[in-house]
C-alpha cells in the first residue's frame, strides 16, 4: 500500500539523485579541477548521447520492449547526413534526411515486432546488424569528414553558456517526459508493458502504438547520430558502437523496469549525468578505462537487483 | 419467472457448442434481465465457462440466436458485444497492475484537454464519482492498482466495466481464491449493480453466495440447462441433486415447448 508507484519511482529517482550529489562532493575532494566549469560543462556534452537514446530506450523498455539497433541508427543516420552534404545538400536537408532514414529504421523495427510478433530482442539484434552493414557500404567503409559550419556548430558550438548537444538533450528529455507522463500514448506505452491484454481489450491499436515507440527511439538514436557526427566533424560507420549498451544501462539505473510497464524520464536523465560523472571523476583521478567498464557493470547490476527486490515486494504486498 | 413483465435484455436461445467430440452446450436458452442477478451454476465442465464466452463473442456458437435488445446475432464478436453492452469482466486481463486506479478506469478513453493531453484531473474527480455510486472503497487512486486487494482489484475490473457502457456485466467467479471478507465486499457491489439496475450474470461454485445474491438460479449440467429457478423457490438440496443429476431437470425439448 505505501509502496506506491509515485513513491517507489520519487524514490528511486530521490537515491539516484543523491548517489549524484554524493559522488560529485566525493569528486571534487579527490580532484580540485573536477568543480571548474569546464569540467562540469565536459561531463554535461558527455552525458548527451546516452541520454538521448536513453529517452527513447526508456519508451521501448517502459512499452514492454527494447531496441538494440539504436547504435548502429546513430551511425547510419550520421552516415546519410555526411554523404548528403557532401553530395552538395544544405545541413539542414541533411539532417531531415538522415532523420528520416532513422524514423524508416524504426518504422520496420516495429512492424515487424507488432505484425509478426517476432521478440523485439531479436528483430532488433537482426535489425543492428543489417543497419549497420548497410552503414559501412553506403560509407564504402570510410569514414567522411568536413561539413559546413552550419552543421559542426550543432555538435561543438554554444547556446548561451552550455554546449548545443546539452541544450538539444535537454529538449528531447523534456518533450520525452511530457510525452511518457502527460499524453495518452504515453499512457498507453505504459499499459503495453504492463499488461497488453488488457490494452487490445480496450479497444487500442496496440501495434500502432508499437510502432509509434520504436519510431520514437529511432528519432532519439538519429539525434545522437547528428551530434555524434557534427561534434566530431565525421561521419564514422562505426560510430555509436555499443551505445545500446549505455542507453539501456542509463535507463535501468534510472528506474525502468526491464518487466515493462514503468518507466521515468528525470530517472533516466539523473542516471546518464550519474554514469557521466563517475567515468569524468575514474578519468581525471587516472583511472584505467577497463576498471571504469568493471565498475559500471557492477553498479547496473546493483540497480537492477534493488530494482526486482523493490517490486517483487509490491507483488508480495498486492497478494 | 419473469420480472414484472419487463422484457429481456438478453435472450440466448438454442445455443450449442462442441469441441471437436465434446458437447460443450446442448440447446441453451436463456433470458437475463436488468435489475437481476442470474447465477450460473453447476459441477465442473458443465459448460457455464464456455456458455458466458459466447455471449461475450470470444466463442462463436455452432447453432442458435443471441438478440441483446431485440437486435439478433448469429456471430457475436467481442467489440460488437461490448458495443452492445455486454461486458464480461476478466480480473487478471483487464487490469494493468502497475498503473493507478484513475489509469485503470479510463484506459483507451482518456479524457483529453489543449489537444494531446490527458486530463488528469478531470479522470480522477470522474473515477471518485464513479467508486462512490458504486460504494467502492478504495484508499487511494494514485497507487498502482496491483498492490490493491483482490477484492478491491475485482471492484475496479467491475467498475471500468461500467465506464466504459457496461449495461450487462458477466463475472466468471469474481470471488474465487478470495477471503471471507473480500468476497463480501464483492457481493456487496454486485447486489449494487442490480439496485442501480444494471444486469448481472454470476458465474459461481459457492453456492450459499448465490443464494445470498441471485434472483434466479440456472443450473447447467452436462451442457444443458437443467433448471432456470427463483432463488426464493428452491433451497439447497434441490440445487445440489439438480447440479449432479440425482434430480432430473426438465428435457430440452419440454423446456423449449414451454418456452414458445
Ligand atoms: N477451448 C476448448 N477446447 C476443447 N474443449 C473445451 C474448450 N473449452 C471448454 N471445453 C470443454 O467443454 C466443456 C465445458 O467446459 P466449461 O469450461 O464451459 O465448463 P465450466 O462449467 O466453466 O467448468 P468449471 O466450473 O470447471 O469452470 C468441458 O468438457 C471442457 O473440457
Ligand atoms: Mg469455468
Amino acid at each position: 500500500m505505501f509502496c506506491s508507484g509515485n513513491y517507489r519511482r520519487f524514490s528511486t529517482q530521490g537515491l539516484l539523485l543523491l548517489a549524484l550529489l554524493g559522488l560529485m562532493i566525493i569528486m571534487s575532494f579527490s580532484s580540485p579541477y573536477f568543480m571548474k566549469w569546464d569540467n562540469l560543462r565536459n561531463i554535461l556534452d558527455q552525458s548527451t548521447l546516452n541520454i538521448l537514446v536513453g529517452v527513447g530506450m526508456t519508451m521501448v523498455i517502459c512499452a514492454g520492449g527494447i531496441d538494440l539497433s539504436v547504435g548502429a541508427v546513430a551511425a547510419l543516420a550520421g552516415a546519410v547526413m555526411g554523404l548528403a552534404m557532401h553530395a552538395g545538400y544544405s545541413a539542414y536537408l541533411a539532417i531531415a534526411a538522415g532523420l528520416m532514414v532513422a524514423v524508416l529504421s524504426g518504422l520496420v523495427n516495429g512492424g515487424l515486432t507488432a505484425y509478426l510478433r517476432i521478440t523485439p530482442f531479436i528483430v532488433t539484434l537482426a535489425s543492428l546488424s543489417i543497419i549497420r552493414g548497410l552503414t559501412l557500404i553506403i560509407t564504402g567503409a570510410i569514414p567522411i569528414s568536413s561539413f559546413p559550419s552550419t552543421f559542426t556548430g550543432l555538435g561543438s558550438g554554444s547556446l548561451g553558456i552550455f554546449p548545443a548537444p546539452v541544450v538539444l538533450t535537454a529538449l528531447v528529455a523534456a518533450a520525452g517526459a511530457v510525452l511518457l507522463n502527460l499524453t495518452p500514448s504515453g499512457y498507453y506505452f505504459q499499459a503495453m508493458g504492463g499488461n497488453e491484454e488488457a490494452l487490445r481489450r480496450s479497444g487500442i491499436s496496440v501495434p500502432r502504438y508499437k510502432i509509434l515507440v520504436y519510431v520514437l527511439s529511432a528519432c532519439c538514436a538519429g539525434l545522437a547520430g547528428l551530434v555524434l557526427t557534427a561534434r566530431l566533424n565525421c561521419a564514422d560507420p562505426t560510430a555509436g558502437y555499443m551505445l545500446e549498451m549505455d542507453a539501456i544501462a542509463t535507463a535501468v539505473l534510472g528506474g525502468t523496469s526491464m518487466r515493462g510497464g514503468q518507466g521515468s524520464m528525470a530517472g533516466t536523465v539523473i542516471a546518464g549525468l550519474l554514469l557521466a560523472v563517475l567515468r569524468n571523476g575514474l578519468t581525471i583521478n587516472s583511472i584505467a578505462s577497463y576498471y571504469q567498464q568493471v565498475l559500471v557493470g557492477v553498479i547496473i547490476l546493483a540497480a537492477v537487483v534493488i530494482s526486482e527486490l523493490r517490486s517483487k515486494r509490491v507483488e508480495e504486498a498486492a497478494l | 419467472m419473469k420480472t414484472n413483465g419487463q422484457a429481456a435484455v438478453l435472450n440466448l436461445f438454442n445455443i450449442s457448442k462442441s469441441f471437436g467430440n465434446i458437447q460443450a452446450l446442448d440447446r441453451v436458452s436463456l433470458e437475463v434481465f436488468s435489475g437481476q442477478v442470474l447465477a450460473l451454476v453447476g459441477d465442473n465442465g458443465a459448460g457455464k465457462s464456455t456458455l458466458i464466452k459466447i455471449l461475450s463473442g470470444v466463442y462463436a456458437a455452432d447453432a442458435g440466436e443471441i438478440s441483446i435488445r431485440g437486435q439478433v446475432f448469429k456471430h457475436l464478436t467481442p467489440a460488437r458485444a461490448m458495443q452492445s453492452g455486454i461486458t464480461t469482466v476478466y480480473q487478471d486481463l483487464s487490469l494493468v497492475n502497475g498503473r493507478d486506479a484513475v489509469s485503470n478506469v479510463f484506459l483507451g478513453k482518456e479524457h483529453r484537454k489543449a489537444g494531446y493531453f490527458v486530463d488528469r484531473r478531470r479522470m480522477e474527480r470522474e473515477t471518485r464519482h464513479l467508486l462512490d455510486r458504486l460504494h467502492i472503497n478504495i484508499p487511494s487512486l494514485k497507487v498502482p492498482v496491483g498492490s490493491l486487494s483482490g477484492g478491491q482489484r475485482q471492484a475496479l475490473a467491475v467498475a471500468r466495466a461500467i465506464h466504459q457502457g457496461g449495461k450487462i456485466i458477466v463475472l466468471d467467479e469474481p470471488t474465487a481464491a478470495m477471503g471471507i471478507k473480500e468476497s463480501q465486499q464483492v457481493m456487496a457491489l454486485i447486489s449494487n449493480l442490480r439496485e442501480q439496475g444494471y444486469a448481472v450474470v454470476l458465474v459461481s461454485h459457492h453456492l450459499p453466495q448465490v443464494f445470498a445474491l441471485a434472483d434466479r438460479l440456472c443450473i447447467m449440467r452436462h451442457g444443458s440447462l437443467v433448471a432456470d429457478l427463483p432463488t426464493g423457490s428452491t433451497n439447497l438440496e434441490e440445487v445440489v441433486a439438480l447440479m449432479t443429476g440425482i434430480k432430473a431437470g426438465l428435457p430440452t425439448e419440454v423446456r423449449k415447448v414451454a418456452g414458445n
